[in-house]
């Protein structure tokens, strides 16, 4: 696929001394801590390859010393990468000069982090311009433009305020509006939410999914929260000692979780919420109702929990027209039940040829 | 669920079946040891003070070819003596553009500048300070003094901003540019004039550039460590918007460290103001000048004056610098009004310059030279039972019998029993570079002198670890205590180095008494704090833990903050003795004589210029000696640390 917004292939990421003898070599294969005691080198990144679309959020979900951070500097080279292949709208970042990859950072691509780091002797609409200032753009206009984004993100008003007189979740716009100050094509998130308040979070969250409408960013998210990841992202890689265990949509990693790590994260997630219709359907049972209610296969199972109120028949699941199997309330209950019994089908009926 | 395994802790080890000896047997047996090898070996391989030592000829010899070879060897005529034109250049525009500011108008502008970094109480201070050295009748050898601090300070920050930022940003630079740092600041301030001298002769050149020296230190190491502070992740930031290198250092690293930067400059201006009036030594003018000249005469008062005049410099400089250090930026009007403030009280002052008369009023000027000679003369006459009795005691009770010993023991039982003591106390690298040092000040010809001031840095700061101990145990202990002397103690480390000199001249005369003193009163501020600090340190949680055991207070102090504190007691030691050395060097100006004397000898008279310069040497030596004998102690030195960073 060459229409990918950014294409990584086979990084590798290893601090320590001679760290690109390691790859290729057998001590690759250890476990993070078994090359730690070995060679003195850690490995944060392994082997990790993954496609993100223009226009998709993209979420990388891990435990702290995942390697998630290290990824997503990796992308801009603000850490250098050991090895691999790692293209952006096509072009290689490994092969730019230090010249390009500035123009990338200041134009194309641009980051949000957990810490702000905001300039505190900076005003609010200073702090917003520093990309363009960086730039040479004129003082007027990146002003002009400042104010333009500080209202985007809900921060009229606070242009001339000093970042250390901003609650966390405002400066973190002020973060925000940052990055989006410069007109990048790829925004890139680094657990901005983590240091935030539940509550502001979640408004927070709710501002990222209204932006990425409003504007349309391609947008990798790193978060250790599943929640959020579940909640942001239209497919979520997971990552564990510095390796991609799975990628896919949060369905994916519900309904089928690609080894026990993935299965003993997802446990507590309300699978009737994430899950479709699809994978309970099952085909009709000799001599049962064919006449209940009719719903697509992407139905999220908890909104068809009405339907199945409303009639003892079961509902029919239809993909493209025609019927890929029927789901009765008892199966219904049986996803809505919590725990982690077996689901119906151990992949979804009638899914796209396509994960 | 995996549960922890319980049964994880070792199995409990079986008493050893052969007794170990106590602990104290080995330090017994070696002080045994020494004493016996002492009483034996007493008077044998002694080294007496010989003034026509070879080395002291061989570097009058060198001297000589330097001053013969001044305007002609292309190192002097390309490098060294553009150096020294440079520098006098400097100090000549500064004193010149300080002195057409005409004395009004240098008050406006310390008041300005006061204004500028602290409002109103620092302007206030800035005026009474300025306006007070005028009063004394020293303004115009004031204006040499600050005219000396400036151009050293500018020089200092002009190297030591980029070489901290550059040390800040390199841990590889760092590493080579701190133990060098380290030794420079180990280094007696008097240690510094004699290379000096003979590289850029006599007077305020010389003295510009020695003091750039002793001041740099706290200038490259504040500086780097605060761009090292500097936040990792706004770096970032900046790096990840695609700002380049300078960009980053502009408008991140820079401003960020910059209130910490000014807190370098305060320290830089600190030290340079310790080290300028002891350039008098070599010829440079100021306040310096009639300082040592009355202390040469004994002239308390006439001494006493022009230190305070100096005393109030520093307070000035110091405040401003410290208030602006801690300024933080504010809205368009506080900075409106700032620099407002700054420009009326400025041209006020330029105005009144044409008005008043070129010097500082006569009328204005008070003289007390007289009331304070006085005054120590009555305390002479009054007190003489005390401090006789005092100064007796330490002399006849500890400064003599520990002279004695230690020239009349053999070089080689004071250079082992210096070894072993390092070795036991701080490893084998720092025994043997202690052991090394004393050698080398056997080779230099200066042994006996040595001694002597070992003798003098030993006493003073047994008493000053003594008392800062008692001081700092205290204030740990008594919130009320504490509040008194913090600010005495901020109070005395303002103060420039020689100014202790001052009481302690007043109250005891001239000698080796005056000289310990005046280091007990230099260093036990540092001593008191440092030991304070540490026992604070100690965590609430385990002195909670302890008291819930039912400790007593003594038990408190003695088995939980003591033991817990020992890296910060150990620290406070080796300020305490550095400290000391530097004070009991500086003591030569008031007859303590030994190595001291024989540098300031060596800048009097051209025959003792090889005897000075070796003693300058042999002060380092003794100085990283002493140094490395406490720095097990010290923690960020220590070679067992180093092995894990």
């Amino acid at each position: 696929m060459g229409t990918a917004a950014i294409e990584v292939r086979g990084l590798w990421k290893i601090f320590g001394p001679k760290a690109d003898r390691i790859i290729g070599s057998p001590d690759a294969d250890l476990e993070p801590a078994e090359l730690r005691a070995k060679t003195g080198c850690t490995a944060a990144v392994r082997d990790v390859g993954f496609e993100v679309r223009p226009g998709e959020v993209f979420v990388v979900m891990g435990l702290s010393g995942s390697g998630k951070s290290t990824l997503v500097r990796c992308l801009t080279r603000l850490i250098e990468p050991t090895a691999g292949e790692l293209r952006i709208d096509g072009q290689d970042v490994r092969a730019m000069s230090a010249k390009q990859l500035r123009e990338l950072r200041r134009h194309r691509v641009s980051m949000v982090f957990q810490h702000f780091g905001l300039l505190p002797h900076r005003r609010v609409v200073d702090n917003v311009g520093y990309g363009l200032e960086i730039q040479g753009v004129g003082r007027s206009e990146r002003n002009e433009k400042a104010r333009r984004i500080l209202s985007l993100v809900g921060l009229e008003g606070h242009e001339e305020s000093y970042p250390e007189q901003l609650s966390g979740g405002m400066q973190q716009r002020v973060g925000l509006a940052r990055a989006l100050a410069v007109d990048p094509e790829v925004l890139l998130f680094d657990e901005p939410f983590s240091a935030l308040d539940p509550l502001i979070r979640r408004d927070m969250q709710a501002e990222v999914i209204r932006l990425h409408r409003e504007v349309g960013k391609t947008m990798v998210f790193i978060t250790h929260d599943l929640s959020e990841a579940l909640k942001l992202g239209e497919r979520i890689a997971i990552m564990r000692a510095g390796a991609i265990v799975q990628v896919g949509t949060p369905e994916e990693l519900v309904g089928a979780p690609a080894d026990d790590y993935v299965a003993d994260f997802v446990r507590d997630v309300p699978r009737a919420q994430v899950l479709s219709l699809r994978w309970i359907c099952r085909a009709p049972e000799p001599g049962e109702p064919l006449d209940g209610p009719e719903l697509p296969a992407d139905t999220v199972i908890h909104d068809a929990v009405p339907y199945a109120m409303a009639s003892d028949r079961p509902i029919r699941v239809v993909a493209d027209g025609e019927l890929v199997g029927v789901v009765s309330r008892v199966d219904i209950l049986g996803a809505v039940r919590p725990g982690d019994g077996p689901l119906v089908g151990a992949a979804p009926a009638g899914a796209p040829g396509e994960a | 669920m995996v549960s922890a395994p319980v049964q994880a802790a070792p199995p409990v080890r079986a008493p050893a079946p052969v007794r170990r000896l106590p602990r104290w047997v080995a330090p017994v047996a070696g002080v045994v040891a020494v004493v016996a090898l002492y009483v034996a070996f007493r008077g044998r391989a002694v080294l007496p003070h010989d003034d026509d030592a070879t080395l002291f000829h061989w570097l009058n010899d060198a001297r000589d070819w330097v001053d013969a070879n001044r305007n002609s060897s292309p190192i002097f005529i390309y490098v060294v003596n553009y150096i020294r034109l440079g520098a006098a250049e400097l100090f000549t525009l500064i004193q010149s553009a300080l002195t057409a500011l005409g004395w009004p108008g240098l008050v406006g502008l310390a008041a300005g500048l006061g204004w500028l970094a602290g409002g109103w109480r620092i302007a206030l201070v800035s005026l009474a300070g300025f306006a007070g050295v005028g009063v004394l009748g020293f303004w115009e050898a004031s204006v040499e003094t600050l005219a000396l601090t400036l151009s050293a300070v500018l020089l200092s920050l002009l190297f030591g901003i980029p070489l901290g930022v550059w040390a800040g940003r390199s841990p590889r630079v760092r590493r080579i540019v701190t133990p060098v740092l380290d030794v420079m600041q180990i280094m007696p301030t008097f240690s510094y004039l004699s290379p000096m001298v003979l590289l850029f002769l006599i007077g305020p050149a010389s003295a510009t550039i020695a003091t750039m020296i002793y001041a740099m230190p706290p200038a490259i190491r504040i500086t780097s460590l605060a761009i090292q502070r500097v936040p990792a992740v706004t770096v970032e930031a900046s790096e990840s918007l695609g700002a380049t290198g300078g960009q980053t250092l502009r408008k991140v690293r820079l401003p960020l460290a910059l209130n910490t930067i000014m807190l370098g400059v305060n320290q830089t201006i600190a030290a340079a103001l310790a080290m300028v009036p002891l350039t008098a030594l070599i010829a440079a003018p100021g306040l310096g000048e009639d300082l040592i000249r009355a202390l040469a005469r004994v002239n308390v008062g006439a001494a006493l004056v022009p230190g305070v005049a100096i005393v109030l410099l520093a307070i000035v400089l110091d405040r401003v610098t410290r208030a602006a250090a801690q300024r933080r930026g504010g809205g368009n009007r506080a900075r409106a009004v700032r620099w407002g403030g700054f420009a009326v009280l400025t041209a006020a002052g330029i105005a009144l310059t044409p008005v008043m008369a070129q010097e500082f009023p006569e009328q204005w000027q008070v003289q007390i030279v007289r009331p304070i000679n006085d005054v120590v003369d009555w305390i002479e006459t009054h007190w003489y039972v005390f401090t006789g009795f005092l100064n007796d005691t330490v002399a006849y009770g500890l400064l003599n019998p520990l002279q004695n010993v230690l020239t009349s023991a053999p070089w080689w039982l004071i250079t082992a029993a210096v070894l072993v003591f390092a070795w036991r106390l701080s490893g084998p690298a720092a025994g043997l570079v202690a052991a090394g040092c004393l050698l080398g000040v056997a080779a230099l010809g200066l042994w006996a002198h040595s001694m002597e001031t070992l003798t003098m840095v030993l006493v003073g700061s047994l008493i000053t670890i003594a008392a800062g101990l008692a001081l700092g145990v205290a204030a740990a202990r008594s919130r009320w205590f504490a509040a008194v002397l913090r600010p005495l103690l901020d109070a005395a480390q303002t103060m420039p180095s020689f100014s202790y000199l001052l009481p302690a001249v007043a109250l005891f005369g001239n000698g080796r008494f005056t000289a310990i003193m005046a280091s007990f009163i230099y260093a036990v501020p540092v001593v008191a704090r440092l030991v304070e600090d540490g026992l604070r340190a100690v965590p609430g949680t385990v002195m909670e833990a302890a008291r819930s055991a039912g400790s007593t207070d003594r038990q408190l102090l003695w088995k939980v903050q003591l033991p817990m504190a020992r890296g910060s007691l150990l620290l406070a030691a080796n300020q305490g003795i550095v400290m000391t050395l530097a004070m009991v060097v500086i003591g030569a100006l008031v007859g303590a004589g030994a190595l001291g004397y024989d540098v300031v000898a060596g800048f009097a008279q051209q025959e003792d210029y090889g005897k000075g310069l070796a003693a300058g040497v042999a002060l380092v030596l003794l100085g990283v000696m002493l140094d490395r004998i406490t720095q097990g102690a010290n923690g960020r030195r220590s070679p067992h640390k180093k092995r894990n960073a």
